[in-house]
């Protein structure tokens, strides 16, 4: 199983993992947890023109001025950009102004489908999750989304029990004919590595291996048979700077302790 | 003539307001002002088989559903915000005594804005792909009668009451709330009652020398109660930050029925006023949860 590195730990390298994923000026939804540090990150490192919106109703283009563990906390409110209604910033997103947003799940499945709601064994419930939230309205309405989420066997399953947020469902077409207008997942950042999907089959390839895993662990820890790119890489580790700040945005380390 | 004064106590106003199997919502701005006092006076009342709608919870459904009061949740997300799902609706959903109509945070909204405006469905984009549709049968697919393309029909909810935290109200129900708005307007336009639970109750001048802070006007909330400290542990714009360890302390405090059991007797059973919840809070935190960094906005003209 991967274990933190010499050098930060398994958390940090994801949310830097993620904060990369964010090009400069691009107006990002930002979800709860790592995602929302991932944001903050790039906020203070390349992408410092990025816009976030959050789905209670905030818009800023700064980084909160204290650490926050909700984007409700009161410092993500200080000096907001705006402050409205859920309805005017989802709008936003169903009228194509987001560019990219970051979702969390309990299980994926090779074509990119979430399922944070109902996990099922032997056609039986097993585990009621807490839902969707706006992971279903972020993974059907964005531009593209990103995944981020622990690499373990049981959340790593060939067809999930339930889509709470689609991806690319069944593969290629399949958004379109469901009606979605735009969008699908693009990156899974896990424990373990980073996946991309195939722009033909919108099937989920293994593009990056974080430090200390091998790509045979990520064979081991996935639920069906997953392709591998010819390209395969090292996730780079994080510069200083990027852990320095990062730090100072989780300073008890909350999220990313180990 | 001057209006009535609404202003009654919490117990008064759930007592007149909220009957066995109401359909209330709640929670309408998300993780701020989450009307935590109001809900537990749901819990102290007893209150049976009611329906919870709104977006997410944060941990105030999973207290209603924990006392016993809760048949049905119309919403996106019940879980504890920073440390993810919540035991007593796990137990309620997968014991099968909860109903559960998945919602996204966009349908819950247009759901509310359907209400709110008065017409049956409002359409949408979000939710095609998904198995939202195959446990929430206020969705529907249909088919754009100017386009063609498919579309989500998310049937509009009229609460019978909607339970709003704000930081301050008159007597009359004029309320001002600032901050992030969530879903709170249309929430308010599509209730039949609106109680409005105040951390302040100031005057009408107050309150008239802003009107576009008025999250939804007097004379259709049917009452007013005053409760300082009303939404902690989440945080009030103005007032006082987000109590996490409070957070925290539930998960562990709610893990089992009878851990929750205790949680409820002494946090829930024992208080009965506002009074008691501060001094069962104590000094010290309440110290700690207030702000430290103001920021008066500027003052606007609104004169002729």
């Amino acid at each position: 199983m991967a274990t933190d590195t010499d050098c930060c730990t398994l958390s940090e390298l994801m949310v830097v993992a993620a904060a990369r994923e964010i090009a400069d000026r691009e107006v990002v939804f930002v979800g709860m947890r790592l995602p929302l540090l991932g944001f903050l990150l790039a906020k203070r490192t390349h992408a410092p023109d990025a816009v976030g919106i959050y789905e209670l109703g905030i818009v800023r283009d700064s980084p909160a001025p204290e650490p926050i563990l909700t984007m409700g906390d009161l410092p993500n409110l200080f000096k907001a950009k705006w402050l409205s209604d859920t309805s005017d910033v989802m709008g936003l997103l169903q009228n194509g102004t987001i560019d990219v947003s970051f979702i969390g799940g309990a299980q994926v499945d090779r074509f990119g489908n979430l399922n944070t709601s109902y996990i099922m064994s032997s056609e039986k419930l097993a585990t009621r999750l807490p839902g969707s939230g706006g992971a279903c309205d972020l993974a059907g309405l964005s531009k593209r989304h990103i995944i981020i989420m622990a690499h373990e066997k049981h959340r790593f399953v060939t067809k999930v029990d339930y889509i709470t947020s689609p991806g690319y469902g069944n593969g290629a077409g399949w958004r379109e004919k469901a009606g979605l207008p735009r969008g699908g997942p693009s990156a899974v950042i896990t424990s373990l590595g980073i996946m991309r999907f195939d722009p033909v089959s919108k099937e989920m390839v293994l593009v990056s291996i974080h430090p200390d895993v091998t790509a045979r662990n990520i064979l081991d820890n996935t639920g069906w048979q997953l392709k591998i790119s010819d390209m395969l890489e090292k996730t780079p580790v994080p510069t200083e700077y990027e852990l320095k700040v990062l730090r100072e945005l989780d300073p008890e380390g909350y999220w990313t302790g180990s | 003539m001057a209006p009535a004064s609404k202003l009654i106590t919490l117990s008064e106003a759930l007592n007149r307001y909220v009957p066995d199997g109401a359909e209330i919502v709640m929670g309408t701005s998300l993780e701020t002002l989450i009307p935590f006092a109001a809900g537990h006076e749901i819990m102290r009342q007893r209150k049976r088989n009611l329906t919870l709608i709104g977006p997410i919870s944060d941990i105030l459904f999973d207290q209603i559903v924990g006392a016993g009061c809760v048949g049905k949740i119309r919403a996106a997300w019940v879980g504890n915000v920073i440390t993810g799902s919540s035991y007593n609706f796990r137990r309620a959903v997968e014991g099968g005594d909860l109903k559960m109509e998945d919602h996204s945070n966009l349908t819950v909204a247009m759901a509310l804005k359907a209400g709110a405006m008065g017409v049956p469905f409002m359409p949408a984009l979000t939710g095609l792909g998904s198995d939202l549709f195959k446990t929430n049968t206020s969705l529907k697919k249909i088919t754009c009668p100017f386009t063609g393309k498919t579309l989500t029909a998310v049937s509009a909810i009229n609460p019978d009451v909607a339970i709003i935290h704000a930081q301050r109200s008159d007597e009359y129900g004029n309320a001002h709330f600032w901050g992030n708005l969530g879903v709170t307007s249309d929430a308010c336009l599509a209730s039949r009652y609106i109680i409005i639970t105040a951390e302040e109750i100031v005057s009408p001048d107050v309150i008239e020398s802003d009107p576009n802070r008025v999250i939804t006007p007097g004379f259709r909330v049917s009452a007013v109660v005053h409760a300082p400290w009303g939404a902690h542990p989440s945080p009030v714009p103005g007032y006082y930050n987000r109590d996490h360890n409070a957070f925290i302390e539930y998960r562990s405090n709610s893990k089992t029925p009878q851990k929750f059991e205790k949680w409820m007797r002494d946090w829930v059973d024992n208080v009965k006023t506002s009074d008691d919840y501060i001094r069962l809070l104590g000094n010290e935190r309440v110290v700690k949860l207030k702000l430290i960094n103001h920021l008066l906005s500027e003052p606007v003209d609104y004169g002729y």
